[in-house]
């Protein structure tokens, strides 16, 4: 069980942004605890990455506040998130299709020699490290990701997450592309973080893989939060009365 | 992502089992080489454009005399389109290169000729060469810069600012000299234009050897950075094979520079000029010209940016994708800006051989110029559709359009002809290499 007691590691109050009239998100606030597991659901376009960006930097909120271990934090940019060891695989993969995967992985934060030069050995070297323990039977290290199928491109976008510390993580339906067995993977390495005390924001469709790896949903409509509920308390067709019909259960966290 | 070729599981396929783990399989053969066949097809072409303009001009193409002067002739498109590289790899484009260049040529011309002289220093004080080369950096930098501002943070299309640029440019330059022709230079600054200005034979020799000892060394050391790290290497013999022929073309190059004499009657006035008597018999070689070494020197500059530093990295991943640099804290709008000002300053630099080897400035100084680096950089395989692009190919892709363009001068090709065959190569070459990269199954 979770220990809901002390701070939270992150906490989002309040969050609002509009696209000209639509709002996208719309006073929502959300938090996640060391080693949790939030689900955030909703249809399409409900809101969710963007509430998502909001948090990585990669949007500016129109209003709301965002507390790590319980202070306010300033987040205007993916490298402040990336600061406060927020990490982020976005749905649509943010890799440069023409560099290499060890390029991808430190992109943004290179290794350097001593003279300030990029080493990529010691780049490929690190990359080899994590890639042989998330995906053992990745090979084409030296190709651009561009010729990577989605599965391979996917544990690179996670590898980055994962060597870089992430305290927060947020997946944006990292599985959708994947194939029956990595997808096994992914979960097996998100229960592991778990263990590890990393807090996680998972945004999936799948049902049945949220009541699996979450602990807590968090159920997005039109912009606005439902309800967050414990997804042991709750069954499925509760989870997707909330979804589709906007209608909280009996039962709420 | 849908992929025909590979399943989501490709992680598993078959063809990932072949070779120990970590490991290719051995090659054999010239695949072990690892060459790139883009690089091939480039020399290739090359190779038989000279010799094609060799038998046609009955054996006065391959002559030191002629190689030498389509080096020099290259120089100055040469330093632009290893800049316009990053350009294009950052999906942008530079219509006003020649414009940015002639305006840089009247701003040195002026520094050394109107506005230093009234500050007392005179036409041949050692210090005016440097000081207008540097005001001329400075001002090319400043232009560039000022393109990548209105690009990069006012979102203004390259292509539209860098038009305006073409115009805007060719113009202040003209009123910088009221449209005359500034000349002669200083002395010192026409050494940098190509003829006036050669290392002699055994500097050039000395330097070759330089050069060839950086080579291997380069090649060495990224051998060890591999073995380091247990990463699969080259067979021993194919490193020799390759560090012989680099070595064999920078020796040749500059056997070739050395062997264009200097007339006689020209070192007779250099003798005399220093109230020496010519020793009977005596022969010297030009050897390699300062603006060919600037040229190299700005090349190996520009290869250890694109490949060694963050700058270079970041302008291939934004090219590759801005979104993905802009998610991973990459300030895409401020490296617009420097890659902008670095193509003005190698503008000013390519003004500099450019007028030093003309002698003056003149207003049409650089015209097409444009044209002339945009069609090296994609000749050479740079993608306009960003994120690919080497500067050894941009290099090349000079050297082939001004061998083409002098080739044809030396049969006797009627001027307008020239230009509508350079204006169906570029389009010849730039659908060779798409056939290249399907054939590789790259998109
Ligand atoms: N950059 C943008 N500009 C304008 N509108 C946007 C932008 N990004 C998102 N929106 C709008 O905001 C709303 C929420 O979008 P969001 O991407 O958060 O949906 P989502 O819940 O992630 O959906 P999906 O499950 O399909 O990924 C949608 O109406 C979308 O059209
Ligand atoms: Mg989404």
């Amino acid at each position: 069980m979770i220990d809901r007691s002390g701070t939270p590691l992150v906490e989002l109050r309040d969050m609002q942004k509009s696209f000209g009239g639509i709002h996208a998100v719309n006073h929502v606030s959300i938090d996640l605890y060391p080693g949790e597991v939030v689900g955030v659901l909703g249809h399409n376009g409900a809101g969710k990455s963007v509430l998502m960006k909001m948090l990585s930097g990669a949007l500016p909120r129109d209003g709301g506040e965002i507390y790590v271990n319980g202070e306010k934090a300033t987040i205007n940019s993916p490298r402040d998130a990336r600061r406060y060891n927020i990490e982020t695989i976005y749905q649509t993969l943010a890799l440069a299709d023409n560099l290499d995967a060890a390029a991808n992985l430190f992109l943004g934060r290179e290794l350097t020699t001593p003279f300030g030069l990029v080493d990529d050995a010691q780049m490929e070297a690190e990359t080899r490290k994590i890639m042989g323990r998330l995906n053992p039977n990745f090979r084409r290290y030296s190709t651009p990701v561009a010729g990577l199928s989605g599965g391979q491109r996917q544990s690179v976008a996670i590898a980055r997450a994962v060597y870089f510390n992430a305290k927060i993580l947020i997946m944006d339906e990292p599985t959708a592309a994947l194939g029956v067995e990595e997808t096994r993977m992914v979960s097996e390495l998100i229960d592991e973080l778990k263990n590890q005390g990393i807090g996680i924001l998972l945004i999936d469709h799948d049902i049945h893989q949220v009541k699996e790896l979450c602990d807590r949903a968090s159920v997005m409509k039109n912009g606005q939060l439902v309800g967050t509920v414990e997804v042991d308390k709750v069954t499925e067709d509760d989870l997707l009365g909330m979804i589709i019909l906007g209608k909280n259960p009996a039962v709420a966290a | 992502m849908t992929d025909t070729t590979e399943t989501p599981r490709a992680g598993h396929g078959p063809q990932d089992r072949t070779g120990p783990p970590g490991g290719s399989p051995r090659l054999t053969g010239l695949r072990a080489l690892e060459v790139d066949g883009r690089l091939l097809g480039m020399i290739g072409a090359f190779v038989v454009i000279c010799l094609a303009f060799h038998f046609a001009s009955d054996g006065r193409f391959i002559t030191p005399r002629n190689l030498f002067n389509l080096t020099i002739q290259t120089a100055s498109v040469a330093i632009m389109a290893t800049g316009m590289v990053f350009i294009i790899v950052m999906r942008h484009i530079d219509l006003s290169v020649g414009s940015v260049l002639a305006t840089c040529s009247a701003v040195m011309a002026m520094t050394q000729t109107a506005w230093l002289p009234a500050l007392g220093l005179e036409l041949g004080n050692p210090l005016l060469a440097p000081l207008a080369i540097v005001t001329g950096i400075l001002a090319g930098a400043a232009i560039g810069a000022l393109h990548g501002w209105l690009v990069g943070y006012l979102a203004i299309p390259a292509f539209i600012v860098t038009l305006g640029g073409l115009l805007v440019w060719r113009n202040v330059a003209w009123y910088l000299t009221n449209g005359q022709t500034i000349g002669p230079l200083d002395p010192t600054f026409m050494q940098l234009g190509g003829i006036r200005g050669t290392l002699g034979e055994t500097w050039s020799w000395i330097v070759g050897l330089i050069a060839v000892a950086l080579a291997v060394w380069t090649l060495w050391s990224a051998r060890r950075d591999k073995v380091e790290h247990d990463f699969p290497v080259k067979p021993l013999w194919a490193e020799g094979v390759v560090a012989a022929i680099v070595a064999v073309l920078i020796l040749g190059f500059v056997a070739v520079m050395n062997a264009y004499e200097i007339p006689e009657r020209v070192l007779a006035r250099e003798f005399r000029a220093r109230g020496l008597e010519m020793p009977e018999g005596l022969s010297m070689g030009y050897g390699v010209p300062y603006s060919v070494l600037l040229v190299v020197l700005v090349a190996i500059g520009m290869t250890v940016i694109a490949r060694r530093t963050r700058f270079g990295r970041y302008i291939y991943a934004t090219g590759g994708n801005p979104d993905a640099a802009e998610l991973s804290g990459i300030d895409i709008r401020m490296l617009t800006v420097k890659v902008f000002a670095l193509l003005g300053a190698l503008c000013a630099i390519s003004a500099v051989v450019a007028s030093a080897r003309l002698a003056n400035h003149s207003n049409d100084i650089g015209t097409l110029d444009e044209l002339r680096v945009i069609a090296a950089a994609v000749i050479g395989g740079t993608a306009l559709k960003g994120g690919v692009g080497t500067i050894y190919g941009a290099l090349l892709g000079a050297l082939i359009m001004q061998s083409l363009q002098s080739g044809m001068a030396m049969v006797g090709v009627d001027a307008p002809l020239q230009n509508i065959v350079v204006g169906a190569v570029l389009v010849l070459a730039v659908l060779i290499d798409i056939w290249y990269r399907r054939s590789l199954g790259v998109k």
